[in-house]
């Protein structure tokens, strides 16, 4: 019930924004990124309906879900790169696919799941190619660009890489330069869609821990979509629960992470504990015994 | 970094060293053979003479042989090259495969039908069979597009129905062949080989035309190209609006090689190894655009003139010695691909 009465507070909160401008919401802490009752479709098939979503400003937000819950398609709506058949995304009060393709690249970075370094490129030429939406054809590189590019590797561990080819990199390095590209675009707002895949374990938490760190000691918003939901609970300071193509909780890990959430939105039977690391919670799903009871109790 | 940037007030361009010296390489490769090949012939003149003539100093004589014969056709092997040169660089990015590019894909293939039908089917005149291979190589071009078009172009998909109209066309041209009478065919032949005998200014000026055009259009768009290779998401994030780059640049590329193409014939391989040899050239990544277009057109200087001078009194038509050179550097690719592991 818990679950549902949250669901509901953030309806309205949704229906709220809506009827309000962009600027007249300058004076509350809201949101730079919403989304607005949008519909999400590839081609016909539909993906979610009348959607509404918001990121809480400075937050580190993270989206999780089953597999096809949506949650991928939702980042790429707010990242303008699915436009929603009906409702809108607004970035700073304007309607996100008005806005000039440079101008967002500007304020949102994103992160996508699957980008290709082209053969021969070195570390630092993949991270000054996060510059591009600042340059022009006679402003190739400033030297505002070059500082900022060094800041982008230092604070991802990845300067002493600078001149390394990208084809040589383990896995969690590669990662690391990408997320060193996107900071480099110098955006308030960075979205990244599953940055922990294929990675080893180490280097998830890796990732997940410069994540943080950039969450924290740069003030920026963050979004990811993240499979793993111990992660979630232990990164996000802000969550979205999704299923079926519609948002089923959100708000903080400690409050919105619970057995019966993890139940309703994964169909797992699980206990909630303290994470003796952290104290955010932490999911443990029940053993195989107690499942097997309960299907047989239910039946 | 080996990069270097000048700037001057806000203003900075960024460029490589290697990748500048290479294309000053090339430029003046492709100048040095113009001026031999301008004076080479049944009418030779030495080199210092032809500079000469070309700056308004020369005899009467070489005036009218360098003017009026060598210099249009020289023109035209130069401006045919860069285009080649520069489509085969664009369709290589876009596709993401070297395989990529518009003689392999078809679009020299769909020229050659559109010339042949005006040849064969309307015994047209050369300005004819011209614009018979602009439109020929344009709908070919659409058509390929709107087959491998599924939420955008992707390589292996632009690759594969691009082979497969390449082979439809060419059963077509066969076709038209046997059906024609026996001038038509040996025109339709010597078409076919792709030739720079016999051009002059008025194959040059239209051809030179579209070059000033779409060149700039297709180098500005250089930087946004160089995104795309990331991927189009990658792209979409940095602010590249992702199709409508590609299509500027797929129209101009298609352009620039139907009209290299009714300029000269289907000249083939230059399209398919300049990018590659470019980007060798010059060790950078990216789709090297510049270097390609000075590349394609050194590259037809030196076989151009190859095919007039290598084999004796016989003067081959160029195509015979781009298919040649192509056809090695196409075996050598295939065997570098494969053990790199990519097919």
């Amino acid at each position: 019930m818990t679950t549902a009465h949250t669901n509901d507070t953030i309806r309205s909160q949704g229906m709220n924004g809506q009827q309000q401008d962009g600027r007249q919401q300058a004076g509350q802490p809201t949101q730079r990124l919403s989304a607005e009752s949008v519909t999400l479709a590839y081609d016909q098939r539909v993906i979610a309906r009348d959607l509404s979503v918001a990121i809480p400003d400075n937050s580190f937000t993270v989206i999780v879900g089953p597999n096809a819950c949506g949650k991928s398609t939702l980042l790429r709506a707010l990242s303008r790169m699915l436009k929603p058949t009906e409702g809108r995304v607004l970035l700073d009060g304007q309607a996100i696919h008005s806005m000039p393709a440079k101008k967002v690249a500007k304020t949102l970075g994103l992160l996508p799941q699957s980008s290709v370094a082209p053969d021969g490129i070195t570390v630092a030429d993949l991270v000054a190619r996060g510059r591009y939406p600042h340059q022009g054809l006679l402003r190739q590189w400033s030297a505002e660009d070059e500082r900022i590019v060094q800041e982008s590797m230092a604070s991802t561990g990845v300067a002493e890489l600078a001149d390394r080819y990208v084809d040589e990199l383990s896995g969690g390095q590669r990662q690391r330069v990408w997320i060193a590209m996107a900071l480099a675009q110098q955006t308030p707002l960075l979205l990244l869609d599953e940055p922990t895949t294929f990675l080893d374990i180490q280097h998830q938490i890796d990732v997940l821990d410069l994540c943080a760190e950039l969450h924290e000691t740069q003030g920026r918003t963050l979004v990811a979509v993240l499979h793993d939901l111990n992660h979630a609970a232990r990164y996000a300071t802000h969550l979205i629960a999704c299923r079926g193509g519609e948002v089923v909780a959100e708000g903080p890990p400690g409050e919105v992470v619970t057995a019966e959430l993890v139940e309703r939105v994964f169909g797992l039977r699980c206990q909630v504990i303290e994470d003796p690391e952290t104290g955010t919670p932490l999911v443990v799903p029940a053993g195989r015994k107690a499942r097997a009871n309960r299907v047989t109790a239910g039946a | 970094m080996s990069t270097k940037t000048l700037r001057a007030g806000g203003l900075s361009l960024r460029y490589e060293p290697r990748a500048l010296f290479s294309v000053l390489g090339l430029v003046v490769l492709a100048l040095a053979f113009a001026v031999v090949l301008i004076g080479s012939g049944d009418f030779p003149i030495a080199p210092g003479d032809v500079v000469a003539t070309l700056l308004g100093d020369g005899t009467p004589v070489q005036e009218f042989a360098v003017m009026e014969l060598r210099l249009p056709r020289v023109l035209v092997a130069v401006f045919v090259g860069a285009a080649l040169g520069v489509g085969g660089a664009v369709f290589q990015s876009i596709s993401r495969n070297p395989l990529g590019s518009p003689d392999v894909i078809g679009f020299g293939q769909g020229s050659t039908v559109g010339a042949l039908v005006v040849i064969v089917l309307f015994q047209g005149s050369a300005a004819a069979a011209a614009a018979g291979a602009v439109v020929g190589g344009l709908v070919t071009a659409t058509v390929i597009y709107l087959l491998a078009w599924k939420r955008g172009v992707h390589g292996y998909r632009l690759v594969l129905v691009g082979i497969g109209a390449a082979a439809m066309l060419t059963a077509v041209i066969h076709y038209l062949i046997t059906k024609a009478q026996l001038v038509d065919a040996t025109r339709a032949v010597v078409w076919m080989t792709g030739s720079l005998e016999g051009r002059d200014w008025e194959q040059f000026w239209p051809l030179f035309a579209v070059s000033c055009v779409l060149l700039p259009v297709v180098l500005g768009h250089g930087r946004a190209l160089r995104m795309l290779e990331m991927g189009d998401d990658a792209a979409y994030a940095l602010g590249v609006k992702v199709e409508r780059t590609r299509i500027v640049l797929m129209a101009s590329a298609v352009l620039l090689v139907a009209v290299a193409t009714a300029a000269a014939g289907p000249i083939v391989f230059v399209s398919l190894s300049a990018p590659q040899l470019a980007r060798r050239l010059t060790r950078s990544p990216g789709p090297n655009l510049a270097a390609s277009a000075f590349l394609g057109t050194a590259l037809l200087l030196v076989a151009d003139w190859t095919a007039t001078n290598a084999f004796g009194e016989r003067r081959l038509p160029v195509g015979v010695v781009t298919g040649v050179l192509g056809g090695c550097y196409l075996l050598w690719l295939l065997v570098s691909e494969r053990k790199a592991g990519r097919i």
